[in-house]
C-alpha cells in the first residue's frame, strides 16, 4: 500500500539542537531506497517563493505565499510502499523533521489499475 | 440466559475477531455476524443448537459475508471472479484472533472516542443504541462515529495483524487507557442517570478479564483488572438508601465486595516479574485501602509514598492532588496545601472538581473555615455528579 508523508516544519525550531541536517536527509532517503520502499519524494524551496493559483468564475488569481497560512510550513514529500500502516508510521517517526515539525501520512488512493492487479492477486492466493 | 444468549456474550467477539482478520474488514465483518445471529435467533429455537455453536455462528457469518463480496466484486462488465478463500477453521487461532481484534479497535491512529465506540461494539458487543446511552451522545452520531472509525481502518490500511513483540506494549496501553476509561465513565455515573452507563464497569471489567487471559505476563494488564475490581468493590457501599454519594471515609466497609477485593489482591500477587507501571501503583493504593478495618486505620503515609512514586512515573496534576489528600492524612493539612500550591495556581485543573473539595478539606482542617466554604461551593457547582455535588453542598454548609 502506498502512503504519502507531507512534511511540515516550524520555521521558528530552525535553531534547535534537534533540527534536521542534510546528511539526516541523505541518510533517510538511503534508508528508504534500501528496505525497496521508497516511490518518490522531493524537498522544497522554502515558502517565500510559492505562489497560489485560484480560477473563480474563469478568471486567473494569483497569490504571493502558500494557500494556508499556518505556523508550519510545508518543507517537502515523500511516497513509500509498504504492508500497512503501523509500517508507514515507523518509518514516519524517523524522518529528520519530525523531532521538530510534523509528518502527516495519507493513504494513497488506489487507481482503478492497481485495484484490479489487487483483485487479480487476491484470486491468485484464494 | 438463552443458549442463544450465551453465545452471543461468550462467542461472538471470537466470531466477529475470526471473520475480520480473513476479509480485513471489520465493518463487512460486524454485518455478516449480525447476520448470523439472526439466523440463529430464527432457526436455533426450533431445529436445535449446534454442538458448537461459535463455529456454526463462524461459518454461517462468513458464507454471509461471501455472498457480500461476490456481490459486489461481479458488477456488470467486470471480468474479474474473484476466488474467495476456504472458510476460517473456527478456534484454530481463536484467542490470536480476538486479541488481535482489541489492539485493532483500540490502534492509536483512531481518536479516542473511536477507540472506545469500537471496542464496546466489536468485542463487548454492545448495541450502537447502548453505546450512544452509555457516553451521553444522539444515536445517530455514535453510529456515524462507528462507520467513519471502521472506514478508516479500511482505507489507512490499519493491519489485522498482531504487532511483533517489540510493538506490542505501546499497543497494549492504549487497550489499557481505552478500558479504563470505559470504567470510570461508569464509575462517575453509578447512582445517577441510567442504568447503562452504571453497566459500563461490569463491560469494562469483562473486557479486561478477556485481555488479562490473552496475555496474563503482561503485569500493567493484571494491575489494571486489580484496580477496577479493587474500585467495583465498593460499588455497593458508595450511595446509601436515598441514593446520596456516601464520602470514601465515610463508606460501611462491611458493604464492600470481599470476594472482588480477594480477587484484586490475588491478581496484585501475581505482577511480581517486570516493571511496575502505573496501573499496577493504582492498584497498589488501592489496596492499602481495602486492607484497613477503617478509615482511621488507613496506611497513609504508604500511599502518600505510592502516589509520589506515581507522580514521578506518569506526571499529573490529578495525581498530585491525590497525594496531597495522602500527605494531608500523613502529615497534616500545612505539608499537604504546599503541594497543592503549584496546581492550583497552574489553572489546568480549576474545572476539576476533586481538586476544589481536597482543597476545602485541607483549609477546613488548617482553621481558614471562609476559604474552605467558598472551595467546597466551587467543588459542588463543578461536580459532574449530582448525588456528589448534594453531598459537597452539605459540607459547605457544615464548615
Amino acid at each position: 500500500m502506498q502512503y504519502l508523508m507531507l512534511l511540515t516544519i516550524d520555521p521558528a525550531a530552525s535553531d534547535s539542537a534537534d533540527a534536521a541536517r542534510p546528511d539526516d536527509w541523505n541518510a533517510y532517503t538511503q534508508a528508504l531506497i534500501e528496505a525497496g520502499i521508497m516511490v518518490s519524494g522531493a524537498g522544497l524551496q522554502g515558502v517565500e517563493t510559492a505562489t497560489t493559483v485560484q480560477v473563480r468564475a474563469g478568471e486567473r488569481l494569483l497569490t504571493d505565499g502558500p494557500f494556508a497560512d499556518t505556523k508550519e510550513h510545508l518543507l517537502g514529500f515523500y511516497v513509500i510502499d509498504v504492508p500497512d500502516l503501523d509500517s508507514a508510521l515507523d518509518w514516519a517517526a524517523k524522518v529528520p523533521n519530525v523531532r521538530t515539525g510534523s509528518v502527516e501520512v495519507r493513504p494513497v488512493m488506489p487507481t482503478a489499475e492497481a485495484a484490479r492487479t489487487d483483485a487479480t492477486a487476491a484470486a491468485a492466493a484464494g | 440466559m438463552t443458549p442463544l444468549e450465551r453465545a452471543f456474550r461468550e462467542e461472538r467477539a471470537q466470531v466477529v475477531a475470526t471473520v475480520a482478520r480473513r476479509l480485513g474488514d471489520l465493518q463487512l465483518a460486524e454485518d455478516a455476524v449480525s447476520e448470523a445471529f439472526a439466523a440463529a435467533a430464527a432457526t436455533w429455537p426450533s431445529a436445535g443448537v449446534p454442538d458448537r455453536p461459535g463455529a456454526w455462528l463462524t461459518t454461517t457469518a462468513w458464507r454471509k459475508a461471501l455472498d457480500v463480496v461476490r456481490r459486489d466484486r461481479s458488477a456488470p462488465g467486470d471480468p474479474v471472479d474473484v476466488a474467495v478463500p476456504p472458510a476460517p477453521e473456527p478456534g484454530l487461532d481463536g484467542e490470536d484472533d480476538v486479541l488481535q481484534l482489541v489492539l485493532t479497535c483500540c490502534h492509536p491512529a483512531l481518536a479516542v472516542e473511536a477507540r472506545v465506540a469500537l471496542t464496546l461494539r466489536s468485542v463487548a458487543g454492545l448495541s450502537v443504541a447502548e453505546i450512544a446511552a452509555g457516553f451521553l451522545v444522539p444515536e445517530e452520531t455514535m453510529a456515524k462515529r462507528l462507520v467513519r472509525a471502521r472506514t478508516k481502518i479500511r482505507q489507512s490500511g490499519i493491519s489485522f495483524e498482531l504487532p511483533g513483540p517489540e510493538g506490542l506494549p505501546e499497543r497494549l496501553s492504549s487497550v489499557q487507557a481505552v478500558l479504563y476509561l470505559v470504567f470510570t465513565e461508569g464509575h462517575l455515573a453509578s447512582g445517577s442517570g441510567p442504568a447503562v452507563r452504571a453497566d459500563l464497569c461490569e463491560e469494562a471489567i469483562w473486557l479486561t478479564r478477556q485481555v488479562h487471559r490473552l496475555v496474563p505476563d503482561d503485569g500493567e494488564t493484571t494491575g489494571l483488572l486489580a484496580l477496577m475490581l479493587f474500585q467495583h468493590s465498593r460499588a455497593g457501599a458508595r450511595h446509601d438508601d436515598d441514593g446520596r454519594l456516601v464520602p470514601f471515609a465515610d463508606q460501611d466497609r462491611s458493604r464492600w465486595n470481599a470476594r472482588a477485593i480477594a480477587e484484586a489482591r490475588a491478581l496484585l500477587g501475581t505482577t511480581g516479574r517486570g516493571p511496575v507501571g502505573p496501573y499496577q501503583l493504582q492498584a497498589a493504593i488501592a489496596a492499602l485501602h481495602a486492607a484497613a478495618t477503617s478509615a482511621d486505620d488507613v496506611n497513609w503515609s504508604r500511599i502518600a509514598d505510592l502516589y509520589g512514586l506515581l507522580d514521578r512515573m506518569a506526571p499529573s496534576p490529578v495525581v498530585t492532588v491525590n497525594r496531597a489528600v495522602a500527605v494531608g492524612r500523613a502529615d497534616g493539612p500545612r505539608a499537604a496545601l504546599a503541594l497543592l500550591a503549584p496546581v492550583l495556581a497552574d489553572g489546568r485543573l480549576d474545572g476539576y472538581a476533586p481538586l476544589h473539595a481536597a482543597h476545602a478539606d485541607l483549609l477546613e482542617r488548617d482553621g481558614a473555615t471562609d476559604a474552605a466554604i467558598d472551595a467546597w461551593r466551587r467543588a459542588a457547582d463543578l461536580s459532574r455528579n449530582p448525588a456528589e455535588a448534594a453531598a459537597l453542598e452539605r459540607r459547605a454548609t457544615g464548615a
